[in-house]
Parts: C-alpha cells; sequence; structure tokens
C-alpha cells in the first residue's frame, strides 16, 4: 500500500514509523523541518518538509498512484481541507481526517469522509474504564 | 437581511461597517480575544467573541436565520469548515468565502461553497487591466461552479453602449446589469435605462460571454485609430 501522511506529530509520526516498518511506501508531509526528527535515524519512508513543502511538490507526490492520504495536523480545519482536496482532485480512493471536534467529525462523517476523532474516543475509553 | 460574518481583519470589519450604514443585520465572528476587544466598544451588540468554525458560535449567533454567512478570515481552511458546516447544519443560508491561495478556489466550487472572492485574483486582473487600458472588466466575485460571474466596469466616454438603452444592446444569453452607480445615486437598472459615461456598472455574465460583453462595453482601440 502507498500512504501519504500530512503532519508529522505525535500520531503522524508513529503511524508512519508503524506502516513503514510493515513494508508500506510510505511519504511523510510537513510544514515544519524539525517535525520530521520524530521519525527517527531509520525511517524508509519518503519525506516533503520545510523548504520542499510547496504546492508544486505536493501535487508530485500525488502523481504516483496512492491508496490513501492521512491527514493528522494538529487542526481540524486543515485536516478536513487537505482530506477533501486530496481526495477529489487527485481521486485518490481514501482520506482518513483526525478531527478533535465530535460535532465536526461527525458532520463530515456524513459527507463521506473516514473521520477520526479522538475525543469520542477517549470518552469512550473513560467511560468503559468507570463502568458507566 | 441577517448577514454573518466570520473574520474581524480589515475585511471583516469594514464588511460590518459598511452592512450596518445600509440598514443590514449583521453580526461579526472573531476569535481573537484582543482583536474582539478592540473592536467591541464600537461595534457593541453587532460582534460575538468566540470560533466561527464551530457548532457552538454559529449557533450562538444564530445562524439558523442568517440569510448569508460570509467567511473571511486570513486562513482558507477556516473559511471553508464554516462554509460547509453553515450549509449542513443550518436552513441553507448563501456563503461566501475568501480565498488566500488562488489553488483553493477550485477546490471551494467543488465543495459547496456558493461564491468565492479572491484578493489576489482580483489584484491581478486589475494590474492586468492597468496594461490593457480600454479593457477595465474587473471580477468581483465568482459565483458556484466558477461558470458565472458579476463583474465590474465603468463606462468611458468612448464607449458604444453610452446613451443607449439597455433593452437595446444585443447581450450575450443570460447577461443581466444589476446595478449603476451614477455619483452618488444607485440605480437598479430596467431595460429602459440608460447607460450614461462615467457610469460604474455591475454585470452578471456567465464566463464564457465575458470576452463578447467585453467588446460591447469597451470601446475597442482598434476603432479609435480609425476615428
Amino acid at each position: 500500500m502507498r500512504a501519504v501522511i500530512l503532519g508529522c506529530g505525535k500520531l503522524g509520526s508513529r503511524l508512519a514509523r508503524k506502516l513503514a516498518a510493515a513494508g508500506h511506501q510510505i511519504v511523510v508531509m510537513d510544514r515544519d523541518q524539525e517535525a520530521l526528527k520524530q521519525l527517527g535515524e531509520n525511517f524508509k519512508g519518503e519525506t516533503l518538509a520545510g523548504r520542499a513543502y510547496i504546492e508544486e511538490n505536493i501535487q508530485r507526490i500525488f502523481e504516483e498512484k496512492t491508496d490513501v492520504f492521512i491527514a493528522v495536523t494538529d487542526k481540524d480545519n486543515v485536516n478536513i481541507m487537505f482530506a477533501q482536496w486530496i481526495k477529489n482532485k487527485f481521486k485518490v480512493p481514501r482520506a482518513i481526517a483526525r478531527i478533535y471536534d465530535p460535532i465536526l467529525a461527525g458532520s463530515y462523517r456524513d459527507l463521506g469522509l473516514e473521520t477520526v476523532c479522538p475525543t469520542n474516543m477517549a470518552l469512550e475509553a473513560i467511560q468503559s474504564m468507570l463502568k458507566v | 437581511m441577517y448577514i454573518i460574518i466570520v473574520g474581524g481583519g480589515k475585511v471583516g470589519y469594514q464588511l460590518t461597517k459598511l452592512l450596518l450604514s445600509q440598514g443590514h443585520e449583521v453580526m461579526l465572528i472573531e476569535k481573537d480575544r484582543n482583536k474582539f476587544a478592540s473592536l467591541v466598544d464600537e461595534l457593541g451588540d453587532s460582534i460575538l467573541y468566540g470560533d466561527g468554525s464551530t457548532m457552538e458560535t454559529l449557533t450562538e449567533a444564530g445562524a439558523n436565520r442568517a440569510e448569508a454567512i460570509v467567511a473571511v478570515t486570513g486562513h482558507d481552511e477556516d473559511n471553508l469548515v464554516i462554509c460547509q458546516l453553515s450549509k449542513m447544519m443550518f436552513f441553507g443560508p448563501r456563503t461566501i468565502a475568501r480565498v488566500n491561495n488562488p489553488r483553493n478556489e477550485e477546490t471551494f466550487w467543488g465543495l459547496g461553497i456558493d461564491a468565492t472572492v479572491s484578493a489576489t485574483r482580483l489584484i491581478n486582473a486589475l494590474i492586468q487591466e492597468q496594461v490593457k487600458a480600454h479593457d477595465m472588466l474587473i471580477p468581483l466575485l465568482t459565483i458556484r461552479g466558477g461558470d458565472v460571474e458579476i463583474v465590474q466596469t465603468s463606462l468611458s466616454p468612448s464607449s458604444p453602449v453610452v446613451n443607449k438603452k439597455i433593452k437595446d444592446l444585443v447581450l450575450p444569453k443570460g447577461t443581466l446589469f444589476i446595478s449603476i452607480n451614477r455619483g452618488e445615486e444607485v440605480i437598479i437598472p430596467r431595460g429602459d435605462t440608460d447607460l450614461r459615461e462615467d457610469d460604474q456598472v455591475l454585470v452578471l455574465v456567465r464566463k464564457a460571454h465575458e470576452a463578447v460583453l467585453r467588446q460591447i462595453l469597451m470601446a475597442p482601440a482598434t476603432d479609435r485609430k480609425h476615428a
């Protein structure tokens, strides 16, 4: 599988490392060059960050067939916009967006995006710990 | 008309003042505490502190009864979510989004935004038009799908339509004169309205017909040479 991940924070970097270790072809994008440090030295995938993170290069990434795009920056609205843009423009079959706001996550799921809402997940986990 | 504007920067602030002065009911939403504090004395009940891309704030602002929602923050992703969320959750207000990165204009049309305004494109058009001095047709607003535009022009003394009635012009199908600014006066034109020199006109036109409209309204440079 070829996956493109936007946002190399705590989640994005771990996801990239795991998927790459499992033999998948991974591209990681982040505006901030420094963020790539979280990938560690042995990361086998491709990266696009800092000064190279520009329109032309982003488009070039998607010239190669991509199976899934995953938007996990720390900003809900950025994830939402990119997921929709990439899905529509480059006909990427799957786009997954992390959305902290439960209402936004629900709305965009109804609109056909695959959404992950950490707030809802934590809520359910805590409820189940408390057995309420 | 009740209009919600999101983003209290220069564009949002001036637009709020303009619409208020025209007698509209307006609510400006600003999420920066300091910016809000600097505007609240002047705008009073017409400004709300909050994040316009959340349901809570839009609901508090009364988005369910707004006829239009205008997102003019400096962040395209926020403008997109504000407009999409409004469309999904409320009773179909018209949505207008400011586009900061021209690339996003095309994206927005595909994603259910009714109209986009791009300052970059506008200024670029102005610069281009400066070069072609007799050819000032300025695109102000692009309606959903990018097929229809509102353009503005001011009629030069040598324009072939000066002193003609609108109904006597041979216009491309679907072209509509929206308004004429003549001095201090704003005229909602009818078929028998005369066009005069220095009139500022707003015209709704299909993009495909823009070049034809240009030829009709402008005095072609070649004609002048022959004259």
